[in-house]
């Protein structure tokens, strides 16, 4: 098995930490909230395929956030940057919660370097009217209900008792990027559902069935945006299927990625 | 020595704290019953109508959707102050300006109560503690950028009298600003910021303004007192005088002991109170990753208030001064000299249950028998004496003061 290799990459304004792996066809993968995917076996199961290439949002995993971000936005032209200085051609753009928001932003503006995109538990529009709850409050729960709605498998949630002083800070300055690129509008543009049209590549959203975060009617609504989009929902699995469920997570990826 | 009278307001009528989550920022209205809170209301205005006649000054602040404090807009009844109160001055500690979205409507506010009260305004600013985050919906990341921004637009908002100017910045944006009325004292208001560590108080020296710390006590005063000091001598080129600096503390003066510690257990309600949720307390962006880790463990409490407050530890560590008038007064004066001197005393006063008679008791020992003392000790300030005092007094080692680590800015 091949490592992960760790490089980082100068931009302009930014210097980007981008984890890549494997060899193939190229997938732009995006990671969610959680931060990189990098140490799960779907990551391992991706590089198996494909060359995968992570680059870690600034903020997560340790890095800085550059002083001149204010939103997602600026995350979204920092990866159209990426995108033109890694030459992506027909790669498969693959975004998590958050990483599905920027990856669909990304899709908007322009789909030339990509062959396809998959959105898993994606965030980034609000179906619903101002008084609607579209998609849970993250920072405004309990700790105990932010597992229950994260999780099919409370278990499965990290353990602040058991973390050690740097990963509990490490996820504390997670919750702090999570929060700087999705305070407000609260994980959404409101613009983005008037420029989904746009997207002309096959699009494949995967989804938790038992996602509380953004739940499948959610996911059913981002499709119905996407010309052709196909969704398919995985049992006994929240806003991680790829965590929960990842045998069934890369059966769906890869039938879609291969097709 | 002035000293600023303050309570926070409190609607303290609440069932069993088990009985809910936090009494901040998600406990249901249903439990404000609107006659009693009315009845409150008047009951706190006439305290401070009565510190206006023993010769206090007036302090007050605001904080939203919670039952400690039920002012969600201290202009406001700082507006009725105005009106009703004759010599005192009026603090307001303060604005919550980083979270507020209109910093030219702070200074239309706080230029009318100032023409209002003929120039009796004390504007403070402040950044918040951590469960106004969820309320005011302002991501806490940068705060400090954020308030200084709107600081320096309010400042030019009230200094400028030359026709309108706009004001294009990160935060904020405003366009033909030229407000009315102008501020009645020239070239504007004392203005305060609080500050909760050297770093703070460097930028509130920095600009000459008072600097105002909450319960700090012992453990933490010099470093943040001295950090202030150092930094305005630095940018000044001389001593910061003694009025450029405040404490707060929670005092209780009674005829006896048994008196002022019955007071002063009650005072404490404004600690054992506190109960707030995690996430309220511990918002993304508002503490360093290293203190959120701490409050994600459960071993500290974020608001920089202690887990389990005792009266004999808070008096320990100098947040709470409580005794007969000679008592408080020597408590009162070690802190100072400890400290380095400050010119300002902010008492909290009142809070919880406490009654108007047995408040006004206690406002009415430390005016009469405690306040001219201090007046006297204050007047002997000598900045040279100060520093020699303040050399030969080790740093007091206490005991563990985990729980009161967290940045205090209120």
């Amino acid at each position: 098995m091949t490592t992960v290799n760790k490089t980082t990459i100068k931009l302009p304004g930014v210097d980007l930490q981008v984890l890549r792996k494997g060899s193939g066809p190229q997938v732009l993968l995006l990671h969610g909230d959680d931060g990189p995917e990098d140490r799960l076996p779907v990551f391992d199961r991706m590089a198996d395929h494909y060359d995968v290439i992570q680059p870690v949002h600034p903020g997560f995993a340790g890095t800085a956030i550059p002083e001149h971000f204010d939103n997602l936005q600026d995350l979204v032209f920092l990866y159209m940057d990426l995108i033109d200085h890694l030459d992506l051609k027909d790669a498969i753009l693959v975004g998590f919660s958050m990483g599905g928001w920027a990856a669909a932003e990304i899709a908007v503006m322009s789909t030339q370097r990509f062959s396809k995109l998959v959105l898993v538990d994606s965030v980034g529009i609000k179906p619903g009217g101002p008084f609607d709850r579209d998609i849970a409050d993250v920072f405004a729960l309990p700790p105990s209900e932010q597992t229950r709605i994260t999780w099919h498998d409370p278990l499965m949630a990290p353990d602040p008792a058991t973390m050690t002083d740097e990963e509990l800070q490490l996820l504390a300055a997670q919750r702090v990027a999570l929060g700087f690129y999705t305070w407000e509008p609260y994980m959404h543009n409101p613009k983005l559902p008037h420029r989904l049209h746009r997207i002309n590549i096959p699009t494949q959203l995967i989804w938790g069935e038992s996602d509380g975060i953004v739940s499948p009617q959610y996911g059913q609504a981002l499709k119905n945006m996407i010309p052709g989009a196909s969704m398919v929902v995985i049992p006994k699995a929240g806003h991680a299927p790829h965590v929960e469920q990842p045998e069934e997570f890369m059966k769906h990826f890869l039938d879609f990625a291969k097709s | 020595m002035r000293t600023w009278f303050f309570t926070e307001n409190a609607y303290p009528n609440l069932p069993d704290a088990d009985s809910y989550e936090s009494i901040r920022v998600n406990l249901p209205n249903s439990h404000f019953d609107p006659d009693t809170g009315a009845d409150l209301y008047h009951m706190y205005l006439d305290m401070w109508c009565a510190a206006d006649e023993m010769g206090l000054d007036i302090m007050n602040n605001e904080h939203h959707q919670t039952a400690t404090c039920m002012v969600p807009a201290a202009p406001i009844l700082l507006g009725i102050l105005a009106r009703e109160t004759k010599k005192a001055r009026l603090l307001i500690l303060g604005n919550p300006i980083a979270n507020r979205k209109q910093p030219i409507r702070v200074a239309e506010e706080m230029a009318l109560i100032d023409v209002l009260s003929r120039g009796r305004l004390e504007c403070g600013f402040v950044r918040g503690v951590p469960y106004e985050v969820a309320p005011a919906n302002a991501f806490p990341y940068r705060g400090s950028e954020k308030l200084w921004e709107a600081h320096d637009l309010i400042m030019k908002a009230w200094t400028h009298h030359d026709g309108p100017f706009n004001f294009e910045g990160r935060w904020f944006h405003a366009r033909q600003v030229n407000i009315w009325p102008r501020p009645f004292q020239q070239p504007h208001p004392p203005v305060w910021i609080t500050m909760g560590s050297a770093n703070s108080a460097d930028q509130v020296a920095q600009r000459g303004h008072t600097g105002a710390v909450f319960l700090a006590g012992y453990p933490n005063i010099r470093k943040i007192f001295d950090g202030y000091r150092q930094s305005y001598l630095e940018n000044h080129g001389q001593d910061a005088p003694l009025d450029r600096l405040a404490y707060c503390a929670m005092i209780y003066v009674g005829e006896n002991e048994k008196a002022a510690q019955e007071g002063a257990n009650r005072l404490l309600w404004y600690m054992t109170s506190n109960k707030v949720a995690t996430q309220f307390n511990n918002p993304p962006g508002y503490h360093s990753p290293s203190v959120a880790a701490n409050i994600m463990r459960g071993t500290t409490s974020s608001s920089g208030l202690p887990l389990v407050p005792k009266l004999d530890e808070q008096m320990a560590l100098g947040n709470v001064c409580a005794g007969t008038p000679e008592q408080v007064f020597q408590q009162i004066k070690s802190f100072w000299e400890y400290s380095g001197g400050f010119g300002n005393l902010l008492m909290m006063g009142q809070a919880g249950f406490m009654t108007f008679d047995e408040t006004i008791n206690s406002m009415k020992l430390f005016s009469e028998e405690v306040y001219p003392r201090l007046k006297e000790l204050t007047a002997s300030y000598d900045p040279g004496a100060m520093r020699e005092l303040r050399t030969s007094t080790p740093d007091v080692q206490t005991v563990d003061i985990g729980s009161l680590a967290t940045q205090f800015v209120r």
